[in-house]
């Protein structure tokens, strides 16, 4: 289908709009953040817990710390997160999803055991006990999170190759004796990059979530430093006086995680389109 | 003789993302009653769009003009309500798909199908209706009725199917029925079987079909009445001799010209340079012109009005034209 | 069965099965031999699941064989070693029947038709696979400019005559033509097999062209094979075989061929099969056609025919033809 077409079928549902602008604003906003007057980290007893007002526009917390310097500091630390965790989940996912649908066999098997196992293991309590003998950083969280997502990346890339595969034109392919290599590059993977897409935006709302999660129990993120997550944890005691501190980066998470889920499915039909208004 | 339906000014247009697909423009003809028409035409001229026009099955993004005109026995049915729709298609006209797989449920079994339709439309019990499932079957040639009736769609062949399909279509006895590519699906041993089949039942019934086909060859034995379709137009009716042996349009000749006959042997086909023209922008004049070997600067003008060159035998080309300057050589 | 010196492609009893479920065995392929000479074009005819495509695939060693031998110039095409196997890609190739599946919506034109020339490093520079490929694009009758669109741009017949260009790029001998025009429309098949005609004069192409439409096999084919749940039923010339068919399936599968002509099909008596085509999983004993065929004896269902000569250049596998 032609760019213009897809254009107009993006721009037709206002809800996918509406969700695009927002994902920008935060990207912004996130990357932006240093504009601010404020450190993210920097305690300042003397203003604690202060309300709405126009020095600080969102408050701040315990600490006295600007609630939304944080929450944009926090949005940077979440989308970083999330989106390392994506493209190493999508590289891992598509590299072993494509070797494994396309050679078959007895390396399909193991890689779909693999799959399985992954699969099968709670993950987020899994990560919490890995956490105890590992280095608590960003690093280590990104790779920890990849790790439970590739099955999924790998599960929809095999299954689309799996069907590819068989497809007239990779048989014209071999018939014309180009390379494995070559067929699975040029032929392949081309052709998988909408599934793969759409499963790249749902596995980014996905890391971001989990992100949160580990935050909050407090093995994500290491305190100081600012995440949604670790915000939504020191605001627990205050929730019931001070509400804008659990509620800001609350909706962080609820905005931005929507509209990749959104999106996710809008690109869905934008890429496997059936052309109709 | 009495006409069962006529098509007037129908045109219908798909809306879509890349543009307005104008699908049948501007088309009117009249079906025979008791007889067999075949529409012929290759994908895309509006053959299938029509039918379903006449079914009243066109749906968003699809949209039937205005001016756009249908009676069945001498009713408007474009105006009909839901309802009148509902009581309309089995009982008055049906419909058979070149897909039979996916035209009926998987999930139940065929007696259920086919005695679903029949009592919903008409008082019998459930015991009635079965034996009529079964007469349906047995009518369409399905050997061991009674015991098909409990089986699943996946269990029958392909030609199975579609006698499952016919049987079903017919179950309310319609006055009309329509075979949209009814056979294009199966092999040619299996569709000269069920040809034969829907032949047979015509000649005992006496119902008026239409045959929606690509396919000349499965015409020639078949059908009365002959309607030619290219690019969304009408562009030649006839009856079954006037079309084989006195084609008047340049398109009709040419495709009865490409296709290889298995009686008579070897010399080069005749082919129709180029390709039909794109439905979402097609050309004013005539669509055929530019691949047209007769073609005159008149054709790129408009579409060329009807010539009636003899009787019942029609024509839309520029050739039979007073104005076109062509002494047209019908006959 | 031939001592043609000039025979291109042998098959000896070819065999191929595919595993169906735990146990069952699908024969698509079931000990076929027939051989096809240079310069000539072998149509085979069957209807669906007769195996005549399984055939065309596995005589290219796109499938692995089960049984029975295949031989292109007399060298073993399943044993060859993989640079061997390299060669032979550059002399037969494949025309595929849906002109929509078979070429990839995401390369340009220019790079689908350069494939070959890449893969067998035949040109110098990309200036020269840029010439290359315009000359194959004009050859098969379209604009060269059309290079660098996308496949989807393209309509039916188009499609089918850039995998026309995409075949001839490695400059091949032998072309299996897999039903190529059974999924475009009539105006457009002509076009199609006029070009593949005037291809093989222009180049002395060898063409094996699997159809199920026997008026356009006849047409263009100098033999005929007539295949039948995996079995070869008749194999002769193309005139022969319309004018003097000798197996009852052939009899019955010509017969129910409709004819564009009214009156023709009027008079024309329809030889009637009983039931339908069984499962290749599970196939009759006996001869194939043994439970359809309306001359069926004892014999037929217990022993099963092999193709035998009746006539000059004519094999039958049928009891009564013998």
């Amino acid at each position: 289908m032609d760019r213009r077409a897809m254009k107009k079928i993006f721009f037709s549902n206002k809800m996918t709009v509406i969700c695009a602008v927002l994902l920008l604003l935060v990207i912004l906003a996130s990357l932006l953040a240093p504009l601010s007057p404020y450190d993210p980290d920097a305690v300042n007893v003397a203003e604690r817990l202060q309300g709405m007002s126009g020095r600080h526009i969102l408050g701040t917390d315990d600490l006295g710390r600007d609630t939304f310097t944080r929450a944009l500091y926090g949005g940077r630390v979440s989308l970083l997160v999330g989106s390392a965790a994506m493209c190493v989940a999508v590289l891992a996912g598509t590299f072993i999803g494509t070797v494994s649908g396309y050679s078959g066999g007895r390396i399909d098997m193991v890689c779909m055991r693999i799959v399985d196992i992954f699969l099968s293991v709670p993950s987020l309590l899994f990560i919490i006990v890995v956490y105890a003998f590992m280095p608590r950083n960003i690093m280590t969280l990104v790779l920890m999170l990849a790790s439970f997502s590739w099955t999924k990346v790998a599960r929809v890339v095999r299954a689309q190759t799996l069907s590819l595969k068989e497809r007239d034109f990779v048989t014209a392919a071999k018939a014309l004796g180009v390379s494995r290599g070559r067929i699975i590059w040029r032929h392949i993977i081309p052709n998988l990059m909408p599934q793969v897409i759409v499963a790249a935006s749902l596995s980014i709302a996905n890391a971001i979530l989990d992100e949160s999660a580990l935050s909050f129990l407090g093995y994500g993120v290491q305190l100081p430093m600012a995440s949604w997550g670790s915000m939504l944890q020191s605001a627990q005691q205050y929730i019931l006086h001070n509400p804008i501190l659990a509620v800001v980066p609350g909706t962080m998470i609820l905005i931005t995680v929507l509209c990749f889920n959104v999106m996710g499915d809008m690109l869905q039909q934008i890429l496997d389109p059936k052309l109709v208004k | 003789m009495s006409q069962i339906l006529q098509v007037e000014n129908l045109s219908v247009q798909f809306h879509t993302y890349t543009g307005t697909i104008q699908a049948v423009r501007d088309i009117s003809f009249g079906i025979r009653e008791n007889k067999v028409t075949a529409i012929v035409g290759e994908s895309g001229c509006g053959k299938s769009v029509t039918s379903k026009a006449v079914m009243g099955l066109i749906q968003k993004p699809g949209v039937i003009s205005k001016e756009s005109k249908i009676f069945f026995k001498g009713e408007d049915i474009l105006g009909y309500t839901e309802k009148q729709w509902e009581d309309y298609r089995g009982q008055k006209c049906s419909i058979v798909f070149q897909d039979a797989l996916t035209a009926l449920n998987p999930t139940m079994d065929i007696g259920r199908q086919i005695t679903e339709k029949i009592r919903v439309h008409r008082r019998v019990n459930r015991q009635e209706a079965w034996q009529e499932g079964i007469r349906m079957l047995e009518q369409v040639g399905i050997p061991g009725a009674a015991m098909r009736m409990r089986q699943y769609p996946h269990e029958f062949s392909g030609g199975m199917r579609q006698r499952v399909m016919i049987a079903i279509a017919l179950t309310l006895h319609p006055q009309l029925l329509i075979a949209d590519e009814p056979t294009t699906a199966l092999d040619v041993t299996i569709q000269a079987d069920i040809l034969d089949m829907m032949k047979e039942i015509q000649r005992e019934q006496g119902m008026t079909i239409i045959l929606i086909t690509h396919d000349l060859g499965i015409v020639a034995n078949f059908a009365q009445d002959i309607i030619v379709m290219y690019a969304g137009k009408v562009v030649e009716k006839g009856s079954a001799e006037d079309i084989f042996y006195h084609p008047a349009h340049p398109y009709t000749e040419a495709l009865l010209r490409a296709v290889p006959r298995l009686d008579i042997s070897g010399g080069q086909l005749e082919t129709i340079e180029g390709a039909p023209p794109n439905m979402a922008d097609p050309p004013a004049g005539c669509p055929f012109a530019d691949r047209c070997k007769k073609k005159r600067p008149v054709c790129g003008t408009g579409f060329p009005g009807e010539a009636e060159i003899a009787e019942g035998h029609q024509v839309c080309c520029w050739l039979y034209m007073d104005d076109g300057g062509g002494s047209g050589d019908g006959r | 069965m031939v001592d043609n010196t000039d025979c291109l492609l042998e098959v000896q009893g070819l065999k191929k099965y595919f595993k169906v479920g735990k146990k069952k065995m699908l024969r698509a392929v079931d000990d076929v031999s027939f051989y096809i000479r240079k310069g000539e074009t072998l149509g085979v005819v069957g209807e669906s699941g007769c195996g005549k495509t399984t055939c065309g695939r596995t005589c290219l060693g796109i499938y692995d064989k089960t049984g029975g031998q295949v031989t292109y110039r007399g060298e073993d095409v399943h044993g060859m070693d993989k640079e061997r196997r390299r060669r032979f890609t550059e002399q037969a190739q494949i025309i595929f029947q849906d002109p929509y599946a078979s070429l990839d919506p995401k390369m340009k034109i220019q790079e689908i038709v350069a494939e070959g020339i890449r893969a067998h490093k035949m040109a110098e520079d990309e200036a020269d696979i840029k010439k290359r490929v315009e000359g194959l694009l004009s050859t098969v009758g379209l604009d060269p400019a059309y290079g660098s669109r996308y496949v989807h741009e393209f309509s039916g017949g188009q499609r089918q005559r850039i995998g026309i260009a995409r075949a001839l790029a490695v400059e091949p001998e032998f072309i299996v033509c897999d039903e190529p025009i059974s999924a475009l429309d009539v105006s457009i098949q002509a076009q199609i097999v006029n070009l593949l005609k005037r291809l093989q004069k222009e180049k002395e192409l060898t063409y094996m062209f699997i159809a199920h439409d026997l008026s356009m096999v006849k047409h263009i084919s100098d033999r005929v094979m007539v295949m039948y749940l995996g079995k070869v039923m008749e194999i002769t010339t193309a005139d022969q075989l319309y004018d003097h068919p000798a197996h009852p399936y052939t009899q019955a599968l010509l017969s129910a061929i409709p004819i564009p002509d009214p009156r023709v099909e009027a008079g024309k008596v329809r030889i009637r099969m009983e039931g339908e085509i069984p499962s290749p999983v599970d196939p009759p004993e006996g001869c194939r056609f043994q439970n359809r065929c309306p001359y069926a004896e004892k014999k037929c269902r217990e022993e099963t025919p092999v193709l035998e000569k009746i006539g000059e250049g004519h094999f039958a596998a049928c009891h009564r033809c013998g």
